[in-house]
This record gives structure tokens, sequence and C-alpha cells, in this order.
């Protein structure tokens, strides 16, 4: 009995320990993480107010039902999903192909692997450079490469029909080096007597691909998809850089972070950007969910075939 | 005929690879080659592979077109500054996280973890009217202080932490050793490869990063390595070879970082998906 007030003491001091170990990043954190995605919120509903001093004279959904009717959110909407949709599965099937390429016994594989991770490391905004000269059409290196084969004049970069797929592409040369070591990582994690017993099976290099690689990594090829969608979602860089500070041809490269930034930093219209921010959020969100969805469903479907084959 | 069939998959797998390679590296090729042409031999028509004579004079140029050294000494201090307070808030918090005990511990991680979902460019619009009403906008505190602290690096390293046997931890108490000597002495030496590919990845994209600086400085003296080239690149022109030298001074930091220090930062990225 007699030592429990120092217990008491001693706990209480602990604790405020404890708090003293996370200020730091708590104070950074709350302020700059947390408070925003409260007031990014809230902003979304502010229709009248003075941002300098935080009052607020109205709310209202003015700004949601706004951005309903904006064409060029629309058309923002429409060529992110275009891009999400086109990009996200042709750069992880491309790395997967690149991952499972470099597994096989390669020789030079460090130097290969070295390769496609040196877009990871660079600049965006250097990277969009090069290659918008690259893509010049009168004297751009993509153009009188494909001359030799005999291909005539594309305008890669005033075609706005041109642009998505040209961001496409650049998505793909500055992912594939991350998204080939994830995957690699996952190869490496496959017990290898699974291959062994497939083919004792005489399963083919095809069966054994899609039905040992592919299902084994499955929990890789969903972080993938997770990540790589989010990554596209957020595409800004490269259109405002390689654009000259314009969304692309007859906006044809309008991204829902490109509308933000226009709405944010070209009119200063924080309140209606702060709302469309809140979409994006929202959009992202509802992929996750929706791609955390079809993993369990997959899962849910593979134990009942299981299940049922156990039963023949 | 089955050897014949190997034969064949090796050299489609090398070939593949290779057209990769090449793939990967042509911008960096043109950037390399671009950077040291004399003028005349930037636009020709078919173009010029190798140029006639190296002109080193384009990197002269690149520095005295715009005050490159101010650029310059702006990255190199944020992005000292970010990694710095990024690694120590993300110690002390991560020690607290594996080590300590306080009430709503789990809540409170939850709460953090689930920010992690919140994509960063929805918090660009509040934290520019906080740092406007502090009056930061413009300086270096703009630029470092919201991220001088990561979620994922602060979940990374508890995860790391727990990892060390607790009766380490025990044995210290026992011989008298306070929580900082022994975090200090014994947690940080022993997670040293998570927390330098965490310091990496970080001093990557502080260096790269452009949409926040962008944002946060309107003054030409306080603009990052960055958002100078962004600047430069539309006031330049067709002088690609000035504008190239510049864009290969930007990125060289980084890519000798990388060279260097290669093991860490694929053993970063591959253990743990960090993206920086």
């Amino acid at each position: 009995m007699k030592y429990k007030p120092s217990t008491f003491w001693r706990k209480a001091f602990g604790e405020y320990k404890a708090w003293l170990y996370l200020a730091p990043a708590l104070i950074i954190l709350f302020v700059f993480q947390m408070y925003p995605i409260i007031k990014s919120f809230l902003m979304g509903f502010y229709t009248e107010f003075d941002y300098l001093h935080d009052i607020v004279y109205g709310w209202g959904f003015d700004h949601f039902a706004d951005l309903a009717q904006d064409a060029d959110f629309h058309l923002a909407i429409r060529n992110t999903c275009y891009l999400t949709i086109v990009a996200a599965p042709l750069s992880i099937l491309i790395s997967l192909l690149f991952a499972v390429l470099l597994n096989s016994n390669i020789r030079l594989r460090g130097v290969f692997q070295s390769i496609y991770f040196l877009p990871f490391v660079t600049s965006m905004v250097a990277v969009s450079i090069v290659w918008a000269w690259m893509l010049n059409k009168d004297y751009g290196l993509i153009n009188s490469i494909l001359k030799t084969f005999g291909i005539s004049k594309v305008a890669w970069l005033t075609n706005p029909k041109m642009t998505l797929p040209v961001l496409v592409v650049l998505s793909i040369w500055k992912g594939l080096g991350y998204r080939v070591i994830i995957f690699l990582a996952g190869l490496q994690g496959i017990d290898q007597r699974y291959y062994s017993a497939a083919r004792l099976d005489g399963a083919g290099a095809a069966s054994r691909f899609f039905h040992v690689t592919v299902p084994m990594l499955r929990p890789t090829i969903f972080f993938l998809s997770v990540t790589t969608v989010i990554d596209v979602f957020k595409t800004f860089d490269e259109v405002y850089v390689m654009y000259s500070n314009e969304p692309g041809p007859l906006k044809s490269g309008l991204t829902i972070v490109y509308y933000i930034f226009t709405k944010f930093y070209r009119h200063w219209e924080f309140a209606s950007a702060a709302a469309a921010a809140f979409v994006l959020f929202l959009i992202i969100l509802s992929i996750t969910l929706l791609q955390f969805a079809a993993v369990r469903l997959a899962r849910w479907y593979e134990e009942r075939r299981q299940a049922h084959e156990e039963m023949e | 005929m089955k050897k014949w069939n190997n034969r064949f998959v090796k050299a489609a797998t090398y070939g593949i690879l290779t057209a990769g390679a090449a793939f990967i590296l042509l911008p960096f090729v043109w950037m390399i080659l671009t950077s040291v042409k004399p003028g005349n031999e930037v636009l020709l028509m078919p173009p010029r592979w190798l140029p006639s004579k190296i002109q080193w004079e384009n990197y002269v140029k690149a520095f005295q077109a715009v005050p490159f050294m101010t650029y310059f000494k702006n990255s190199v201090i944020v992005t000292v500054c970010i990694t710095s307070c990024e690694l120590i808030t993300t110690v002390l918090a991560a020690f607290a996280f594996a080590r300590l005990e306080f009430k709503g511990k789990n809540l409170l991680f939850m709460l953090l973890v689930a920010t992690m979902m919140v994509p960063g460019e929805i918090l660009v619009i509040p934290n520019f009217v906080t740092l406007a009403k502090l009056g930061w906008i413009n300086s270096y505190k703009a630029l470092i202080a919201p991220w001088a602290a990561s979620v994922f690096s602060i979940f990374l390293l508890r995860q790391q932490f727990a990892s060390i046997p607790e009766s380490y931890y025990k044995a210290a108490r026992m011989d008298g050793c306070g929580d900082l000597r022994y975090l200090l002495t014994v947690m940080v030496p022993m997670s040293r490869p998570t927390l330098v590919s965490v310091a990496l990845l970080k001093v990557i994209n502080s260096w790269n990063s452009y949409l926040w600086p962008l944002i946060a400085t309107n003054e030409k003296t306080m603009r990052t390595l960055p958002v100078g080239l962004a600047y430069f690149s539309t006031e330049a022109g067709v002088q690609y070879n000035t504008l190239m030298a510049f864009s290969l001074l930007i990125i060289s930091p980084t890519l000798i970082m990388y060279a260097l220090t290669q093991k860490y930062i694929i053993q970063g990225v591959s253990k743990n998906g960090l993206k920086g």
C-alpha cells in the first residue's frame, strides 16, 4: 500500500515523458496534415470569407454545385480517368513483364535494374523539359527517329489528341524502375518449391506463370495497383512544365490536380479549389476501397472454388 | 529443338531488357549530348548525335542566365533541413510508439495512419493559408515546416524499433540507462539501414519537389532549383543546349548520390515500398 502514490507518480511522469518524445512530430503533423484535412473539407463550404483573417461570412454548397456545372472540371475528371484506366494497368503489366524477365537468371541483372530506376531519382521538371525537347515537332529527336522508319512528323505536343498518350508513356517511363523493384521483391518471396511441383505436374512456362506466379504475387499487384492509381491521379508537374504552364493544347492535358492548381494559384479561388480537392480525395478513397473490395471478392471466390474442389 | 527454343527465349529476353534500358536512357543521353553542343548544331535536322566539338561554355551560360548559386543554396538548405528535421521527429515519435506507454497510444497511432490515405494535394491550400497567416510565405520556414515530419516514416521506424527485443531495453534500464541514451546508443545504431533508406529517399524527394516550392515562394531569391529551371525553360526559347546543361546540373547531385548509395535506396524501396 505504501508504494501506491509513488507508482502513480512514476506512471504519470512516464506518460508525460512519452508526450515529450511525441511533441515535435505531433505539432508538425497536426498543423500541416491533420488540421488541413479538416480545414480543406470545411473550406469547400465557405461561400464568402477573408482568408487572411480567417473570417467566414457565408456557408453553402455553392462550390460543389459550381463544380457539377463546370465543363472544365468534367474535362479534368475525364482526362484523369482516361490516364488512370490506360496508364495504371499498362505500367503494371509492363513492369511485371520486365520483373519476370529480370528474375530469370539473367546476366547484368543489377545493371538493368539500376538503369530502370534512374528516372525515379530524377527531377520531374528536368525530365519533362528533355521530353518536351525530344518531342518537338520540327527539331525533336523522336520525329527524326520515326522518319528513318518512314513515319511522317507527329505533332506530339500541339495536337490535342496526342497529349494523353504522351502522358501515359511518360508515366510508364517514370515509374518502371520503382514497380520492377517491388515486383522483384515479390517474385523472390515465392518459394521455389511451388515451381518444382508445378514442373513435376507437367505445367509449361505459361501455365506456371498464371497458376503460380500471378496468384502468389496478388498482394504485390494489389499494393502496386493502389499506389499507381494514386500516383496517376496526382499528375501535374509534367503537364505544367511540358506544355509551358498550360494544361496542354485545348486543355487536353487538364487533370484534376491541374484544375485545383489553376483555381487556387491562378484565380485565387481558395474555396472552390478546396471543394475540388475534396472531390479528388473522395474519388481516390472510393477507388482504393473498390480495390480492397475486389481483392476480398477474389479471395472469397478462390476459397469457395477450393472448397468446392475438395468436396469433389 | 528444345535447345533452339531456349536460345530464342534467352535472345528475346535480352532483347526486351535492352530495348527497355534504351527507352529509359534515351532522354538522359540526349540531355548530356545536347548540353555540350554548339548552338548551330542543336536544331539540325536530321539531328547530329555527337557534337563536332564539346562546348563547355553552355554550362557557364547556364550559371549566368539565372542566379544559379542562389537556387542551389536554397535547394541545399531546404533539403538538408527537411531531411534532418524529419529524422529527428521520426526517431523520437517512433520510439514513443514502440517502447513507451501512454494513454490513447493505439488510437493516436491509428489516427495518424489514417491520414496517410489523404492525397498531399488536399493539404496545399490550407497550408498556404496557415503559412500566410504566420507571415512565412517566401521564407525557408514555409519550404521546410510542412515536411518536417512524416507519418509513413514514423510507421516504418516503429516497426523497425519494435523488432528490437524488449529485453535489451529492460536490461539497459536495470543498468540505469535513460530512455534517450538507450534510444541514441542502441536503437538508432541498430536501425541504421532503415534510417539511411528513409533519409536518402527524403533527400531525393525534397530536392526534386516542385509544386510546393512553386506555390510557397513568389520571390526570385527564394526559388529552389526545379522552380528556377521551370521558369528558365519558358524564357530560354530555343537555347536548348543551355537548358539541357541547366537540367543536367540539377539532376546530377541525386544521380551521384544514387550511384553511391544504390544499395540502401533499392533496399528501402523493395522492403518497404518507400516513395520518399
